[in-house]
């Protein structure tokens, strides 16, 4: 049996939501790791000046986020090979937010080429308020070779 | 913020970031919770049959980001963006994010820009290549 087919049941299932507060120390040593000097993303005094009003998360920073597992989903964790990643935003993650995660399988299938046999799993992963109103959808592709 | 008028096949960026440095790759594991080894410890991407340690798919990613908000200033709004992860970048790159306007239409006041974006190493190799939406005000 390939790893697509064992990973097939889980397709279409969901964690739990996981519950994530944004802090701007975290907001801040992310752009400093990115080397991104981006006022917006340290200086509380020059984000008031903006139409943002606070200071704001920079785009691939809900990539930090826990967001939880598949019940009883494993993956190897060696191994692994990150295809692909999209993000679709719908509005900004501020400093301070409370944020609930989840996470998907949305896909598996299995692709046969020069390197052998390999798994594709596609996962999609949403962060929401406590209401379940969206702030983004972030969907990642991650290949598998392997048994 | 001055408003530009965007244009089909206009340039975007370049930005060039610093060498990347294993400091780095370590910031960047803390700051993302990204731990898996093959970007922080050398024997182990050695292991791994890598040829040493190679950075995060997502700091580059990061990185086009970074020109897209730099692009953006405070008045525009990043829709969506999508990268597929093309090469290896190693400590001593130097990435150079660029993008390419595919398609502009007005819509409520905003020109919506659709973008070709990639991020090349200093050998002009494309290591990121995705497409963004965004928006600005109508010039």
């Amino acid at each position: 049996m390939g790893a697509a087919e064992r990973y097939r049941p889980f397709v279409g299932q969901k964690s739990s939501p996981v519950k994530n507060e944004v802090e701007k120390g975290a907001i801040r040593k992310f752009a400093d790791a990115i080397g991104d000097r981006n006022p917006l993303y340290r200086d509380e005094d020059y984000a008031k000046t903006t139409r943002y009003g606070k200071i704001i998360a920079p785009p691939t920073f809900s990539r930090t986020f826990d967001f939880g597992k598949v019940p009883n989903f494993e993956l190897p964790a060696a191994g692994l090979i990150h295809a692909n990643q999209e993000f679709e935003y719908f509005r900004p993650i501020y400093a301070g937010d409370v944020v609930y995660c989840t996470n998907q399988l949305v896909d598996a299938f299995e692709k046969t080429g020069k390197l052998g046999t390999m798994t594709f799993l596609v996962f999609e992963q949403v962060v929401a308020d406590e209401a379940g109103t969206p702030y983004l959808k972030q969907r990642s592709t991650i290949i598998y070779r392997g048994e | 913020m001055s408003t530009v008028k965007y244009e089909v096949s206009q340039r975007l960026g370049p930005l060039e970031k610093p060498p990347i440095t294993k400091t780095q790759l370590v910031m960047y594991s803390g700051a993302s919770g990204d731990f898996n080894p093959i970007h922080t410890v050398e024997e182990f991407a050695q292991q791994a049959g890598l040829g040493g340690v190679i950075a995060h798919g997502m700091l580059t990613m990061a990185f086009v980001g970074q020109m897209l908000t730099d692009i953006l200033g405070v008045d525009g709004d990043l829709h969506k963006f999508g990268v597929r992860f093309a090469g290896m970048v190693r400590p001593g790159d130097v990435i150079t994010c660029e993008g390419e306007v595919k398609e502009v239409r007005e819509e409520n006041g905003r020109q919506i820009v659709t973008a070709d974006i990639w991020a090349a190493t200093q050998k002009q190799e494309k290591v990121v290549v995705g497409e963004a939406v965004f928006s600005v005000p109508a010039a």
